[in-house]
């Protein structure tokens, strides 16, 4: 069944499930700017996960509303957000250490490219005009357990993100392990590109959209 | 040297030289030390390097700074945002240089600065354009880069409560650079919202020493009756 092309919310509600699912006992998650925020929204309130922020917090509440809003209380995107109850609060050294130190779970992230060795690429366009800005995307692609991207499986002009190798400026070596897209979910890694799940096209369609027939080896729907 | 509760912004920030390295606290606009940055603002240092998370939001605080020009270089993780327009226009003219270092390593660069230690090898970065010009090293079938210190000559630190030793309390996420920033600089000027009297203050819960203050500066002062 080929089913329907997915919205950032399905994605989202996709990564939500599966966080869930494969840490039934709870996780510390790290949702990167932008998109994978949106898989806040999806997580039951029971699902044991605990939020953290770069910028030093973990249980990190939703999005702060009205009264809520507390400039000193934010997210790395600089949103305001609330806390819950649990929550606690460290320094920016101590917030890379929980990185660094392999204390996250899972992280999910945005991408530009990822390499089906899952080489990330993520921070940097390489235009030469554009100002280099990387945050702590590097940290976090190198420091969680589980790093898993979202992101549209093609950019605006059709190109697969999904590539051989990948033609941006790296974030990170070896480091995704899944991506979830529009238009499937992928496991990427020393093993090569494996397909998880198809949405919205047909596989064969979708092999030879990414120019990686040869490499579509077992596949999964 | 004890920390000394100042009389007000611009005696937190008397004798900054000219070529200072000056660590700036913040996250965005929590935790920035926005009243101390005016005060430097007014004292006229010039050919500063400044070391912070980000280069400026909208017109106030860092960006105000970054505008007069006396900002020879910017070290921060993530200087490219919505309403960083003056650190933009300075960069794309070729007015500012720019180091970017990932957010973990400045914060590491900073603790390691404040902790003495000579270097430390760190695997973020390990494989990107970033990792240009650092040795590299193998520990144990993992790829490390070799990281140094950085050394402030001044900290400019917002946070929550002083109390007259210059033992500090944080608020929520404002509390950020601050307590790595306020180890790593020779003098260290903190804004806070009040000073409170010595005991005030639950030992158990502060969370930068007094040891590591040198200024503190109060926008309200609780004077003992």
């Amino acid at each position: 069944m080929i089913g329907r092309i997915r919205d950032k919310n399905d994605i989202a509600a996709a990564i939500a499930r599966d966080i869930t699912a494969e840490h039934p006992d709870g996780a510390y998650v790290n949702l990167g700017i932008g998109q994978p925020t949106l898989v806040a929204d999806h997580l039951p309130d029971d699902s044991g996960v605990v939020l953290h922020t770069e910028n030093g917090m973990l249980n990190m509440g939703p999005a702060a509303h009205g009264d809520e809003v507390d400039p000193d209380l934010v997210n790395a995107g600089k949103v305001p957000v609330t806390e819950l109850p649990g929550a606690a609060y460290f320094h920016h050294a101590d917030s890379f250490a929980m990185m660094r130190g392999g204390h996250l779970d899972v992280c999910v992230l945005g991408a530009f490219q990822v390499s089906t060795a899952g080489d990330l690429a993520n921070w940097h366009t390489g235009a030469p005009d554009a100002i280099p800005a990387v945050g702590g995307a590097m940290d976090l692609a190198i420091g969680a357990k589980r790093v898993w991207v979202m992101m549209t499986l093609f950019d605006k002009q059709g190109a697969p993100k999904l590539v051989p190798e990948c033609t941006y400026p790296l974030t990170g070596l070896r480091c995704v392990e899944r991506v979830y897209t529009d238009l499937g979910t992928f496991a990427v890694g020393p093993g090569g590109l494996q397909v998880l799940e198809v949405h919205g096209i047909d596989p064969d369609e979708l092999a030879r959209r990414l120019g990686l027939l040869d490499a579509v080896g077992e596949r999964r729907t | 040297m004890t920390a000394r509760i100042c009389d007000g912004y611009d005696d937190a920030v008397a004798g900054t030289a000219d070529g200072s390295t000056v660590l700036v606290g913040g996250f965005g606009m929590a935790g920035m030390p926005v009243d101390l940055i005016d005060a430097l603002i007014r004292q006229g240092a010039a050919d500063l390097t400044i070391v912070s998370n980000n280069a400026g939001n909208g017109d106030t605080g860092l960006a105000a700074l970054l505008a007069t020009g006396r900002v020879r270089k910017v070290i921060c993780s993530f200087p490219r945002q919505a309403d960083s327009w003056v650190f933009d226009d300075l960069y794309r003219s070729g007015r500012i240089e720019l180091e970017v270092v990932p957010q973990g390593n400045l914060a590491e660069r900073m603790r390691a600065a404040g902790a003495g230690i000579g270097a430390f090898y760190s695997p973020t970065a390990v494989g990107t354009p970033l990792a240009e010009g650092k040795e590299v090293r193998e520990i144990d079938g993992r790829t490390y880069l070799l990281e140094y210190p950085i050394h402030g000559d001044l900290a400019l630190i917002k946070a929550h409560t002083a109390d007259r030793m210059g033992n500090l309390v944080y608020r929520r996420t404002a509390r950020n650079f601050g307590p790595v920033m306020a180890t790593a600089a020779r003098t260290v000027a903190v804004q806070v919202d009040r000073v409170v009297e010595t005991g005030a203050l639950d030992p158990e819960n502060v969370i930068t020493p007094g040891i590591y203050v040198d200024r503190v500066v109060a926008a309200e002062q609780e004077r003992a009756a």
